[in-house]
């Protein structure tokens, strides 16, 4: 595909607005299967993977308008069933293909808080657009709408427009709510605690709040001005920050509630244990986690020559892993001025958990992917630091039992990688700081907190959602648990009379 | 909150730094240590021991030695300053129980954090002997201190302008060899000297505990960048340690680790340093 800059799109989106404009209420199925599926606007690969910026530009209003006709306003709203906090895809659709952006952003925002965000990280390809009537009746899932696309536009829209809206908080309840973490769950658990008038501290570990959003996701992905203005959204609704407060150590758990007086906990504290291959040379002077790669570069911002945390000069990287981390990481080394980058995963390109953008994008930036191969060892010069890598050939087996074909190593096929920095990007555990300074709460043999169906802990008061219960999973399945959590905690308080009540 | 309540140079490059911080003040046990920034935009996280804390009065006290842009510009924070960015306490507490007899070795600024350890050991009955080492007398710090704890003190000096003259590893064998064996032995300071305290116990037998100051970043298990070879196992020092086993403890690696960035800090280091002149300069011709 060739490189399209943004302001062609527009145009092309413009000539196809006359023609379709006049008669966009008359459309039958067959004229909208027609209408061209919209291309999201980017950098151009060359440049951006010298520099931090964004790499997706947005939609134009024109290209958001056309992309939005697409859509069928199917009776059935299949596109719903994928999307785990139930938007109302066709509602908020039709309202941008009628001009109409700030009914959009309304109805998104009936259900979603972050819709800027997940329009940005949500894997839709496996969601909502998997869906898609429109992409099944193509027979081709890349041309269902766009929904990711235009919920990010009309979130765009509103931010840049200035027209958010600080939500209404109701009367001051006289109840404390704590929230432990600020990555997506945490946030939404706030805001939505906040709103029923409760008193609502977030705590947080990092001098910085966002969470993964924050130091795993990188600003070429997830620009920091997006998670500020959420920010300063909860901010301006009354929120209490707390940073550099590790819960659990500056402060117990269980001292929240009985010392501090907090009438109810949310435990939010994400996926943070890096898991490591367990391989040979591992320890190697530069061997990383990809949290500890990526948040040198994006948290403490190593990207910036102003900055005094170091990022280790890399020109030959390996990158171990296939997900949405492995993307991020290897793009980010590419960023930071490796000449060479590969990405090796043991499976093939089908099985790759990463958003399907992400490894395309990688690829434009001259990612090199290795699949079917995996680490063997990593090989270390005198002085300790890495040169290389020992990689293995698979292929793939016999499907098993549940249909997945896994790899299975080809015997002999060892080869060699020369390399300087190996990055491993291959999963992470639960963080392990909560549970071990509160023996009371029952956590599952993997760390995982253990939650009821309201997402309420072994313990009173105290619920827990996002990735410290589910393990890692995704941004807008820890929002859904900070806000179901969030409803069970001001049900449970509307149930106690509040201090400034009695 | 973080303000710098008070601070007293120690020697040349060491200083010692009050700071209101009652939170931290209170969980705080021996053995702990705080992650703090000087800039909380584009500083780094550096981790230090506490090294001493006043509930009463809300404090924690560090002790450090300017080795580079960081520690630095610390070092250029006055009392009634606030740091950006302080939290703890970090890590476990040390195991205090009655051992029995016990040496403490302390290195350089290794010093400071020994000293509450040395203090709880004592309190809790163990008969305590201390040694420390610097490279020169003007470097002995906190001699009065631990002059109050130790049943016996032996300070050392590489050049011999002060106490014994030698390393800190002669005498410990001297004490293992003598009579009955030292219940356990606690050894903090430079990562070469707290190997060769392993080295030195190895042979009689003796458990020798050392407390590990590896690169941080996050401080609570997220990153891995703390990470240490203990035995066979792979261990985060933030959330594991920062005390392990030294006999277990690969030292090799993990001071290859800590050279890691040398050469970048080196360089951030001197455009400090440089940068420092050039405004003083600029101060004067004003
Ligand atoms: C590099 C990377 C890329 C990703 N890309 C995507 C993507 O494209 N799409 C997607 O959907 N998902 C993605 N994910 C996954 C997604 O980010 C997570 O599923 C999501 O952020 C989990 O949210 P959370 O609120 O549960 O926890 P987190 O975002 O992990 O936040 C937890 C917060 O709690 C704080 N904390 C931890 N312990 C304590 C404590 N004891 N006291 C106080 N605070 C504490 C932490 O500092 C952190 O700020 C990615 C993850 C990573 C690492
Ligand atoms: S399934 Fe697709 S075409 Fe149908 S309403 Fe949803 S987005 Fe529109
Ligand atoms: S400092 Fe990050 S895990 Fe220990």
């Amino acid at each position: 595909m060739s490189y399209k800059p943004a302001n062609e799109l527009r145009k092309e989106a413009q000539c196809l607005l006359d023609e379709y404009l006049p008669k966009v209420s008359t459309l039958k199925v067959k004229e909208r299967q027609k209408i061209p599926a919209q291309e999201m606007p980017v950098q151009d690969p060359e440049i951006r993977s010298h520099n931090m910026a964004e790499v997706a530009l947005g939609y134009s209003f024109e290209q958001a308008r056309i992309e939005a006709m697409r859509c069928l306003q199917c009776a059935k709203k299949n596109c719903m069933e994928g999307c785990p906090v139930k938007i109302d895809i066709p509602r908020f659709i039709d309202h941008i293909a009628k001009g109409e952006v700030e009914q959009a952003i309304a109805v998104v925002k009936e259900t979603t808080l972050l819709p800027a965000v997940c329009g940005r990280v949500c894997p839709q390809e496996k969601q909502c657009q998997l869906y898609c009537t429109l992409g099944k009746s193509l027979k081709d899932i890349d041309r269902s709408v766009a929904i990711g696309r235009l919920e990010r536009f009309v979130a765009d829209w509103e931010r840049i427009h200035n027209k958010t809206v600080i939500p209404f908080v109701k009367p001051a309840t006289g109840k404390k709510v704590a929230v432990i973490g600020s990555g997506p769950a945490g946030l939404v658990a706030a805001a939505d605690c906040r709103r029923e008038g409760h008193h609502v501290t977030i705590f947080e570990a990092f001098h910085k709040l966002g969470g993964v959003l924050r130091y795993g996701i990188p600003e070429f992905r997830l620009p920091n001005d997006i998670i500020d203005k959420e920010i300063e959204t909860l901010k301006a609704m009354g929120v209490e920050i707390k940073t550099n407060f590790v819960v659990g150590r500056t402060r117990k758990l269980t001292d929240l509630v009985e010392k501090d007086g907090y009438d109810a906990v949310f435990v939010g504290t994400g996926a943070g244990l890096p898991i490591f291959m367990g391989i040979e040379g591992e320890n190697l002077v530069g061997v990383f986690s990809a949290n500890e790669y990526l948040t040198r570069a994006n948290l403490m911002k190593a990207f910036d020559r102003k900055a005094d945390t170091p990022m280790y000069p890399s020109k030959n990287v390996v990158v171990l892993g296939g997900g949405n981390v492995a993307m991020d990481a290897s793009r980010m080394a590419r960023r930071l001025g490796a000449e060479k980058v590969y990405v090796v995963y043991r499976r093939s390109e089908n099985e790759m958990p990463a958003r399907k953008e992400e490894v395309l994008h990688a690829k434009e930036e001259g990612v090199d992917f290795l699949l079917l191969r995996n680490a063997n060892r990593i090989l270390g010069d005198e002085q300790g630091r890495v040169k290389g890598i020992e990689c293995l050939r698979y292929e793939l087996g016999e499907p098993d039992a549940s249909g997945r074909r896994s790899p299975v190593v080809i015997p002999g096929s060892e080869f060699v990688l020369e390399a300087d920095t190996v990055i491993v990007a291959v999963g992470n555990g639960s963080n392990p700081l909560i549970s071990q300074t509160t023996p009371q709460l029952a956590v599952s043999r993997r760390g995982n907190i253990m939650v009821d169906e309201t997402q309420k802990t072994s313990m009173d008061k105290i619920f827990a959602g996002g990735d410290i219960v589910l393990g890692a999973a995704t941004v807008i399945l820890a929002m859904g648990e900070g806000r179901k959590a969030a409803g069970a905690i001001n049900t449970m308080l509307a149930g106690i009379p509040g201090q400034m009540l009695q | 909150m973080n303000d710098i309540l008070y601070k007293q140079q120690l020697s040349q490059d060491v200083f010692l730094m009050r700071l209101h911080a009652p939170l931290i003040a209170e969980e705080r046990q021996a053995g702990q240590f705080i992650i703090l920034q000087t800039d909380e935009d584009l500083g780094e996280r550096i981790p230090l021991t506490i090294a001493d804390a006043d509930t009463v009065e809300g404090t924690i006290t560090i002790i450090f030695q300017v080795v580079g842009k960081t520690t630095r510009h610390l070092a250029t924070f006055e009392p009634g300053d606030e740091l950006p960015a302080l939290v703890g306490p970090l890590g476990k507490p040390t195991h205090i129980e009655n051992f029995g007899r016990v040496i403490c070795v302390g290195g350089g600024i290794g010093v400071a954090p020994l000293h509450p350890i040395a203090q709880a050991l004592k309190k809790a009955g163990n008969h305590v002997t201390i040694i420390t080492g610097a490279r020169t007398r003007e470097l002995i710090i906190l001699e009065k201190e631990m002059k109050a704890i130790a049943d016996e003190l032996i300070i050392c000096t590489d050049d011999g302008s002060y106490g014994r003259k030698g390393l800190v590893t002669a005498p410990l064998k001297e004490l293992c060899e003598r009579g009955s064996k030292p219940s356990m032995v606690i050894a903090i300071g430079p990562p070469v000297m707290m190997k060769f305290c392993s080295e030195a116990t190895r042979p009689y037998n003796v458990f020798t505990q050392v407390s590990l100051n590896t690169i941080m970043v996050d401080g609570t298990g997220m990153c891995g960048g703390c990470r240490v070879n203990v035995g066979k196992e792979v261990k985060f020092v933030c959330v594991d340690g920062p005390e392990f086993d030294g006999h277990l403890v690969d030292f090799d690696n993990m001071i290859s680790r800590l050279n890691a960035y040398k050469e970048i800090e080196r360089r951030h280091y001197k455009c400090f340093v440089e940068k420092a002149f050039s405004d003083k300069e600029q101060e004067v011709r004003i």
